[in-house]
Formats: C-alpha cells, structure tokens, sequence
C-alpha cells in the first residue's frame, strides 16, 4: 500500500468515513477531525511508518509539519521517510 | 457555620523544601524547571521539569519507611512535618478522634508502579517487593500523615487530577466550617517525574520543550513539576484561643463541572468555578485583588481561563492581578492547587503578588494583569486560588486576609 493509501486509510478511520470521502485537498476540519482527533492521527501515522513527527498542539501552524490538507500531511510523511528534516 | 484559617504550611516542590525559601523563589521570580534527571531520560522527547532536587529519602527516613514511602508519600511527610510543626498543634483526646487529613493526588505512587512494571517487563524478574501495593495507593500519603500525627477522623485521598489538591482542600474547609472536625490536615502531592510519568505526558503533545510561559503568546505547552503542599486548616475561635499563627482565612469554595470535552477546557465550567466560590464566601467580585491563575501555559487553558475571569468580573478583571507560578515550579499535576495555595497566602499576609515568569509577548487573547516576571507589593484583601482539571473537574477556593 503506498504512502497516500495508508495515510488515508488511517484519516478516514479517525474520521469515521470511507477512504473514498478523503480527498487529498480535505482539511482535517473538513473531516471533522477535532484535536484529540489530530493527535491520535498522528500517533497512528508515527507507528505505521516508524517516524518520529515534529508536533505540539499548543503551535499546530507552527511547526514544519504542515497539517493543513491530507495532502501537505502525506507529502511531510514522505520527507520524514526519506529521512530528510521537514 | 464556623470560619476557618490556615494556622500551618508546608511545602517541597522545585523552588524549595520549605516554605520560606519557596516564597522566597517566588518574591524573586526564580526558576525551578531544569534538566530532567533520571533513569531513560535520553528516551524522552521532553526532557525538562520543575524536579525537586537534594531531596534524599536516605537520613530523612529509615529503612523500613523508604519501603513504604513512594516519593509522593516522602514529599508530603516532609511537608505535613512543617505544616503541622507551625500549627503547634498535637493530636490527642478528641483533638485526634476528631481530625483528620484530605489530601489529592492524581496519580499516587507513579514511579513505583513505573519502577516495578520495568523490574517484571524489561528486567524479566518474576517476582516484587512485598509492599508495592501500600506503597502506591493514592490513599499512602494520607495514611502515613494520619498515622504519623495520630489524625483518627475522617481522612482519604481526592483524585480529580489537576484540581485533586482544591478539591481536597474544598473537602477540609467544609469539614471544618461545618463543625464536623475541629481540625484537618490538607493539601496534596505528585511525583511523576519518572521515565513513564513523563511519557505519558508526551503522547498529548502538549507539554513544552523549553519553558513554562503562561499568558505570553510564545508559549508552547506545560512542563511538569513535582512535590507536595500540606496546610492545617483550623476552626477560627479556637485558633484565636490557643493564640495561634493566623496565616490567612479560606472564606468559601466552588467546585463546577464542563459536562463538555475530557481535555479541552470550558469557558463556562470555569467562570461558574469563580462566581460560585464569590457566591459562597459571600464576596463582591470587584473585592477581590488576586488570582492565582490555573494557567499551565497551553494555547487552550490560558485563553479560556482569561476569558472566564473577564466574564465573571467584567471591568474588575483589569484591576485585579492574576498570575500563574507554574512558570517556576512547574505544573505538579494533582499537587498543584496545594502550592499554588502558598502564593495566595504570601499575597495576602505579606502583601506580595507572585509573578509570572517567562512571559516575553502580550497575548491580545489573555490581556489581563498577568504581573510579568517581577513581582509586585500591593496589600490586598481577598486571593482566588483556580484548578481545571482534565475532565472538566473545577475547583476554587477564595481566601481572605486576618
């Protein structure tokens, strides 16, 4: 399964929806992923890939993982899997 | 209904092991939080907290009490020792029958259950030590402080974690006030600063990596602390009588509940906190000259806290000052309310308002006098002590000067 199926996969779960209502241009907002939500994604995105994500809640925007769309989210998983810093 | 003071104090936590050197840490803004030292701490990926440092169990107690004694056990002996020595008071006939000692804690003995778990799982060993249940129990600290100090009324531990030490301390006042105890021992205690403590902790990205600037908009997160506050909360007449040190009076008390999120703060759930304990102490809003904030130093709490205090005392909230001296201790979990409760008696008896450190930018969502790093004489009459805890459990308690 590729980087985007997984990441999906794991988005819809926390979403409650089938992976065929994520779309890469979603929000997490969009889903209806609250904070608790997003921190238990990013949980299950750290255990599935074996990575190590930089994110704090209190400074969601600040940090260099851009978690603003599915998109941005699976394109810094593939930076961190590649084992470049994001 | 009978008026209750504070005749004794006691403390350790990362400013101090005692009271005297703990507010003077907070007179001079000082810092407790640090490295984390301890077993695995290279894992963590916070690796900093208001950790109580040249506190050794050996000398203080003997053998046999170190295999009793959890560390949230030891901070508080050490702390309910100071508290119950300044009282004056001894426990005997019905004083003792009478009295007992409440005390809150969130998570009890955490680094033995975190030391055992490592002894049966990484270490493969098969078999404890015989005492590890007494020694973890949330109720141990209570237990030893009424078996020390002969407290034979009504004692038990509160467990609501981040308000548990208000909470407790809410349970005491209204024991004494009522006239049900004549007496009681209060307060409470936290250790978790252990590589499974602190762990925990991590997983809900919350905490921060370099420091605790509550109300600053650079803040990012908590950082824990550890340690203990212990109080003797005393019926009024006979405090006077016997001629004891008043330190301050607890007028009344409100506890709330947000029915809402099990983490995320209610604006609602803490403004109802605040004007109930006004309600009960039977105090205007626009008395009141200090708040010891909740302030942890998270984007939600801090926000949420100052909007609640802005809707409760409306334009009196930009007169009185709120602070938060988690920025020096670090934020003790279950303990917290109990030291926190030291900084409202140093401001009313002394007239000395505790900073809040660390605080670098002004948060248009927290424009309150947040008394920025220094800290302030003023006299005033009447301190509010908050505590929201996870789960949506709110405790205040309002005290006033003697």
């Amino acid at each position: 399964m590729s980087v985007q199926d997984k990441v999906i996969e794991i988005v819809a779960e926390q979403a409650v929806l089938e992976p065929g209502d994520v779309h890469l241009d979603s929000t997490l907002e969009d889903l209806g992923i609250d904070s608790l939500g997003l921190v238990e994604s990013i949980f299950a995105i750290e255990e599935e890939f074996d990575i190590s994500i930089p994110f704090n809640a209190n400074e969601p925007t600040k940090s260099d993982f851009d978690i603003s769309t599915v998109r941005s989210i699976i394109a810094g998983i593939e930076t961190l899997i590649a084992g470049e810093i994001p | 209904m009978h008026r209750v003071v504070i005749t004794g104090a006691g403390t350790v936590n990362a400013l101090g092991h005692d009271v005297a050197d703990t507010l003077e840490a907070m007179r001079e803004g000082r810092c407790g939080i640090g490295a984390l030292d301890f077993q695995d701490v290279d894992r963590l990926s916070i690796k900093i907290g208001g950790q109580v440092h040249g506190f050794e169990a050996e000398g203080r107690y003997n053998r046999q009490q170190m295999s009793l004694y959890d560390r949230f056990t030891q901070f508080t002996l050490a702390a309910a020792k100071e508290a119950i020595a300044q009282s004056g008071l001894t426990f005997t006939g019905e004083l003792a029958a009478k009295s007992g000692v409440v005390l809150g804690t969130a998570g009890g003995g955490v680094s033995t259950w975190d030391a055992n778990y490592r002894s049966v799982y990484e270490e493969g060993k098969n078999r404890v030590h015989p005492f590890v249940v007494p020694k973890l129990m949330n109720n141990a600290a209570a237990s030893h402080v009424s078996m020390e100090y002969n407290l034979k009324g009504p004692s038990f531990t509160v467990s609501t974690a981040c308000a548990s030490s208000n909470h407790a301390m809410a349970q005491a006042f209204q024991m004494v006030r009522t006239g049900m105890a004549p007496a009681m021992v209060t307060g409470g205690s936290e250790s978790m600063l252990c590589f499974g403590g602190v762990k925990a902790w991590e997983g809900l990205r919350v905490m921060s990596k370099d420091a605790c600037r509550p109300f600053s908009a650079n803040r990012n997160g908590m950082v824990q602390g550890e340690g203990a506050g212990v109080f003797v909360f005393e019926e009024y007449q006979r405090a006077r009588a016997r001629g004891a040190d008043i330190l301050c009076e607890v007028v009344g008390f409100a506890m709330s509940s947000d029915a809402a999120d099990i983490v995320m703060p209610s604006k609602n759930g803490a403004a109802r906190a605040m004007s109930g304990a006004l309600a009960d102490a039977r105090i205007n809003a626009d008395q009141v000259g200090y708040i010891n904030a909740h302030g942890t130093g998270t984007a939600a709490n801090d926000k949420t806290e100052c909007a609640a205090v802005a809707d409760v005392f409306g334009p009196h909230a930009d007169k009185l000052m709120i602070s938060s001296t988690k920025s020096m201790h670090g934020h003790l979990i279950g303990g917290t309310g109990a030291v926190e409760l030291l900084a409202c008696i140093m401001a009313l008896r002394d007239g000395v308002i505790a900073p809040t450190i660390g605080y670098e930018e002004p948060d248009p969502e927290c424009a309150l006098d947040v008394v920025p790093n220094e800290a302030r004489e003023t006299k005033i009459d009447v301190a509010l002590s908050n505590a929201f805890a996870f789960g949506g459990m709110n405790a205040v308690i309002a005290m006033r000067r003697v």
